[in-house]
């Protein structure tokens, strides 16, 4: 099968554009422009951010560290169903689940170890949790590392970042 | 004794010249060019070297980068030629700094008593004007010696000399190249040779109209010529008589400096970092250094041949003429006798009259001022536009600034001829 082919119209330059001197001009005059209102202070507008000084404003539904919330008693709110394990495209979360006391809740994480250097930071396991006990809204960067080890966070590290979630958990069976 | 005096005054040219100005210029470049671009694109550029929470508005980043430069380790990669690999970078700074010896900074010193004939100084022989005064009016005017102390090689085959260094200048980045024994270093030192004696044709070519149109080589003479006045008012700059040959020449001059939008030695995008790929430390710093003094040299030697050198308009040896009238003619008989001098003295004062020591500091101001000018237009040209293509820099090279200057020669003759 013939490959489908286009011929583009190469539109006419003129000999002036051809030349390559006006637009020359033109482009240092813009160059200028922006280097003499910089100067100038005539635009308030600067790139540039101090950063450990000054810190960008994060959009509201920035993701960040994750973090793993609290029941009203401070344990853990992950009933270790692996749904988050499941759906992460990295495989950077690794649950080990455990029988709780408390039988209404049946089962808790006894690890739960995040790779925040195989985690690509999509927000899925957030998407999945089905009872709020994960979340990437703690609005703090993942920390620098000079050991591999260090950059896997563990459950109490992400419960230290965790506060306590109102949302409803498990319910009432209705069969 | 005096051969003693004259080696002392060589001497603290060159230091004054190429260590205080040069090299201050050159490494201070560093960080301007930084600061340029960054303003240019609305940023603060390099700001946070501090001392003791003083920054400087990031002055201290020379500091910085020279101590880096030092510390870190001179790396010679194995199977290099260890000895072409340390003299390259030398190579290409000494080309760059050598070159300013035919700078003039300012006129070469008069003497005696400096007077300006139909736009040129000219230097008689008495110690002032009054002198002048109590002289014989019939006596024939004679000439007191000139002192070039503001050039450090006042010769007369000032521009081939330039060509000639720029010429070696080519070697230091070629031999770096080829020692370094790596495939992108080898073709960024090909394509740097290539590139540099490609448009070193057309850089000669463009500037022998002007040749034509001042009649020496003398850079100091040919900056002299500039302060003619045209039709009597406006000062005959290189850029007014040879416009064209401007364009041309600052084109191939940066294409000789190898600096983006010329940057195919270098090519970031395709050679890692061109010939200096296996340079570190202080050599990388020096093949930066030289490319930085090449380009203030650049930015000299458009204002001296283009701009007026030191010429600051209308203002001659005694103060600002604005108009050719107020001058001494030139000399009937080939000589002026004291007489005239005295009348010109007593009745056509400069417009503003100034002292000829400040005249002096003036004009080195204005070329200083002109360089500077010259160096931000360089940079603003390297910051703005696009880089080319191999194929497309031999294609203007060869194709468009070759012909273009041969054309703006051949006008030049033409005009010369029919107009003399």
């Amino acid at each position: 099968m013939p490959a489908k082919t286009l011929v583009m119209e190469r539109g006419k330059r003129s000999f002036w554009v051809q030349s390559y001197l006006p637009e020359v001009a033109n482009g240092l005059a813009v160059t200028l422009k922006h280097l003499v209102r910089f100067i100038t202070r005539q635009e308030e507008s600067v790139f540039t951010i101090n950063y450990p000084e000054e810190k960008r404003q994060y959009p509201e539904r920035y993701r960040g560290l994750h973090r793993l919330m609290v029941r009203e008693d401070g344990q853990v709110r992950c009933v270790a169903c692996m749904c988050c394990s499941t759906i992460c495209p990295a495989n950077c979360i690794h649950i080990v689940a455990a029988e709780h006391d408390d039988a209404s809740i049946e089962k808790y994480p006894r690890i739960f170890v995040i790779d925040e250097l195989r985690c690509i930071v999509c927000g899925l396991c957030v998407e999945a949790c089905p009872c709020d006990a994960i979340r990437m809204d703690s609005g703090v960067h993942c920390h620098s590392f000079t050991d591999r080890t260090t950059a896997f966070l563990n459950r109490d590290l992400l419960m230290n970042l965790g506060t306590y979630s109102a949302a409803k958990q498990g319910g009432e069976r209705s069969f | 004794m005096t051969l003693l005096i004259e080696f002392a005054i060589a001497l603290l040219k060159v230091l004054v010249i190429v260590f205080g100005f040069v090299m201050a210029l050159g490494s201070l470049m560093t960080l301007t060019e930084r600061k340029y671009s960054a303003f240019m694109q609305k940023r603060w550029g390099p700001i946070r070297a501090e001392v003791l929470g003083f920054r400087f508005g990031g002055l201290l980043h020379l500091v910085a980068d020279g101590v880096k430069m030092i510390l870190k380790e001179d790396f010679i990669p194995s199977g290099a030629n260890r000895n072409i690999h340390t003299i390259a970078p030398a190579m290409g700074l000494f080309t760059a700094m050598v070159i300013f010896a035919i700078i003039p900074f300012a006129d070469a010193w008069c003497t005696g008593l400096a007077l300006p004939v139909e736009g040129m100084d000219l230097c008689f022989g008495f110690d002032d004007a009054e002198a002048l005064q109590s002289a014989q009016p019939a006596a024939v005017a004679t000439f007191a010696p000139t002192h070039p102390y503001f050039q450090i090689a006042d010769l007369n085959a000032g521009l081939l000399y330039m060509f000639a260094i720029t010429g070696i200048g080519v070697y230091g980045t070629a031999l770096g190249g080829w020692a370094s024994n790596s495939k992108y270093s080898l073709l960024g030192g090909l394509r740097a040779s290539a590139q540099m004696i490609s448009y070193e044709v057309s850089m000669g070519l463009s500037l022998a109209g002007l040749l034509m149109v001042y009649g020496t080589l003398d850079v100091n003479e040919m900056v002299r010529e500039q302060g003619a006045l045209l039709w009597g008012t406006v000062p005959m700059w290189g850029i007014l008589v040879q416009p064209f040959a401007f364009f041309l020449f600052l084109t191939a001059s940066i294409a000789e400096s190898k600096r983006a939008p010329f940057d195919m030695p270098e090519a970031e995008s395709e050679l890692v970092a061109g010939y200096f790929t296996e340079y570190s430390a202080m050599k990388f710093g020096i093949f930066s250094l030289s490319e930085f003094v090449m380009v203030v040299f650049i930015g000299a030697i458009c204002a001296t041949l283009f701009f007026g050198g030191w010429q600051v308009p209308w203002l001659y040896a005694d103060g600002f003429h604005f108009s050719g009238d107020s001058m001494l003619a030139a000399a009937s008989g080939g000589a002026w006798t004291a007489g005239e001098l005295q009348s010109y003295v007593q009745a056509s004062t400069p417009d503003i009259a100034l002292p000829y020591g400040l005249v002096v500091f003036l004009r080195i101001g204005c070329f200083l001022t002109k360089i500077i000018l010259m160096i931000a237009l360089q940079l603003q040209i390297r910051w703005t536009l696009p880089r080319f293509r191999y194929d497309q820099i031999m294609f203007l090279g060869w194709k468009i600034l070759l012909p273009a200057s041969l054309i703006n020669l051949f006008i030049t003759a033409l005009a010369i001829l029919l107009l003399r």
